[in-house]
């Protein structure tokens, strides 16, 4: 029987040191090219919150929010589709950087209390994709969450809890002047 | 999934990227927004050995400038961006409308204006709107050159662009004022490529009639293309629904769609002809050009 060539016969291409702050900590890796963001995310940093659960860009269980130097906003990204090495220099914020001080955002709260998730697996993308279109919108009608949310898949409640949800979050968001 | 494994540069130069493409060919891919790119790499349908990421080249690349008579457009340029200007909102509403429709909202955050021409998927929005537009496409290889989209687009995922040349910039002659315009396009589910999509300019002139029309279709054949007679057909003419129809059917002849999990080719005609008949109507309304109500038998 033919060998079949070892994958470990290529040569390893040379890897890229990345430093970039997540949830306001600074990191400093050395990293494989291909490494995916999510990836570094969950098996590097241990930070396990943001799922993979499509790993093709539809479903949004991945979904974090970056900001690079010199942006004055964040934007929500599919961390899946984009790689650890294109986060250099840059801030990431992921579900676990949302607590202060052992309190809940006001978007976690909101979830909970309206019984925005069932099995809960796409709920971190789901508060990630929130808060980035909060960001961009603070006061977004119904139609306007619903479209904000589309690139977010949830298979357990039907998104009514999850509209409801973001809609008390964004009001209370707006009354305490909290802008992240 | 993981991408098989790659090199990775990050150039801080457009000539260093020119030259690392000289250098690598078509071994090489560039790198802009990643929105094609990576998913192609992960399910492994392509595997470049050298990945150029323009990352750093942001900074001068990413812009909408209002040069008078033209609206330029940096590659680097997200569809967010485009869908978030406020100048383009009034300029070339157009742009703006068909930003809207790509993807979802993380994708539109990341995937940019240049890397899906460059990547020039027949179903791809980007290509029909600047079509529609008469949009030129600014590469930098070992110079500068300016191609007409027309001439740019060659068939799917096929382009103008040389392996060792880079989009720079988008050029869109503004449409004069007034101007109506629409974007038509039907997704299965939200955030899908187009079934058909289609966009509509129409200049008006004098008493009511249509001084140019543009129409340009995608989806349907290998690259989107005008609808060259049907555009004659509305061109000095007032527009009745009858025109608007048989324009609308003109329009969709040259389609050539295929099969596939999106519909059967003979919906997709049909759709195309159903499409291009609503972009005319909108555009021709926002032109301030009525059509007659139309007699239910």
């Amino acid at each position: 029987m033919p060998r079949r060539p070892s994958p470990r016969a290529a040569p390893s291409p040379s890897p890229v040191q990345i430093t970039l702050k997540v949830n306001g900590a600074q990191y400093t890796h050395s990293v494989e090219p291909r490494l995916l963001l999510v990836h570094y995310l969950r098996n590097i940093l241990g930070l396990t919150g943001t799922h993979v659960g499509c790993d093709t860009s539809h479903c949004g269980a991945c979904t974090v929010l970056i900001r690079g130097p010199g942006e004055a906003t964040w934007r929500a990204v599919k961390s899946c589709t984009m790689l650890a090495a294109q986060a250099d220099g840059m801030e990431v914020l992921t579900i676990e950087g949302l607590a202060k001080n052992g309190e809940l955002h006001p978007l976690q709260r909101a979830f909970w209390e309206n019984h925005g998730l069932q099995c809960g697996f796409c709920t971190p993308g789901m508060i990630m994709a929130a808060l980035g279109l909060l960001v961009r919108n603070p006061s977004p009608t119904r139609e306007e969450i619903k479209w904000g949310i589309s690139g977010n898949l949830c298979r357990c409640t039907g998104y009514i809890n999850i509209i409801k949800s973001i809609e008390q979050a964004a009001k209370e968001m707006k009354e305490k002047s909290i802008t992240l | 999934m993981y991408p098989r494994k790659f090199s990775y540069y990050a150039p801080s130069s457009l000539r260093e990227v020119v030259n690392l493409l000289r250098q690598h060919k078509d071994e090489a891919k560039v790198l802009a927004g990643g929105q094609s790119l990576i998913p192609m790499m992960k399910l492994r349908i392509i595997s470049p050995s050298i990945v150029i990421d323009l990352k750093n080249l942001r900074s001068s690349l990413a812009y909408v400038k209002d040069s008078g008579r033209m609206i330029r457009i940096g590659a680097l340029t997200t569809h967010a961006e485009v869908e978030l200007s406020e100048a383009l909102r009034s300029a070339v509403p157009l742009l703006p409308e068909t930003a809207r429709w790509i993807g979802d909202m993380q994708v539109r955050n990341l995937g940019t204006i240049g890397g899906s021409v460059a990547h020039s998927d027949p179903a791809a929005d980007w290509p029909v709107a600047l079509l529609a537009l008469d949009a030129s496409i600014v590469v930098q290889g070992s110079g500068r050159r300016v191609i007409p989209i027309r001439r740019f687009l060659k068939g799917p995922f096929t382009t103008a662009l040389k392996p060792y040349e880079v989009i720079t910039e988008i050029v869109v002659p503004k449409p004069r004022p007034g101007h109506g315009w629409s974007w038509q396009k039907f997704e299965r589910k939200a955030g899908d490529f187009a079934t058909v999509n289609v966009a509509a300019v129409v200049v008006p002139g004098k008493k009511g009639s249509v001084q140019s029309a543009s129409i340009a279709v995608g989806a349907v054949s290998p690259t989107p293309y005008r609808a060259d007679r049907a555009e004659r057909m509305l061109r000095g003419k007032a527009p009745t629904r009858d025109l608007v129809e048989k324009a609308a059917e003109a329009a969709a002849e040259p389609a050539q769609p295929v099969s596939d999990l999106r519909g059967s080719a003979e919906y997709k005609k049909w759709l195309a002809r159903v499409l291009v008949r609503r972009a005319l109507e909108e555009a021709l309304s926002r032109a301030g050009l009525t059509l007659e109500v139309a007699t239910v038998a």
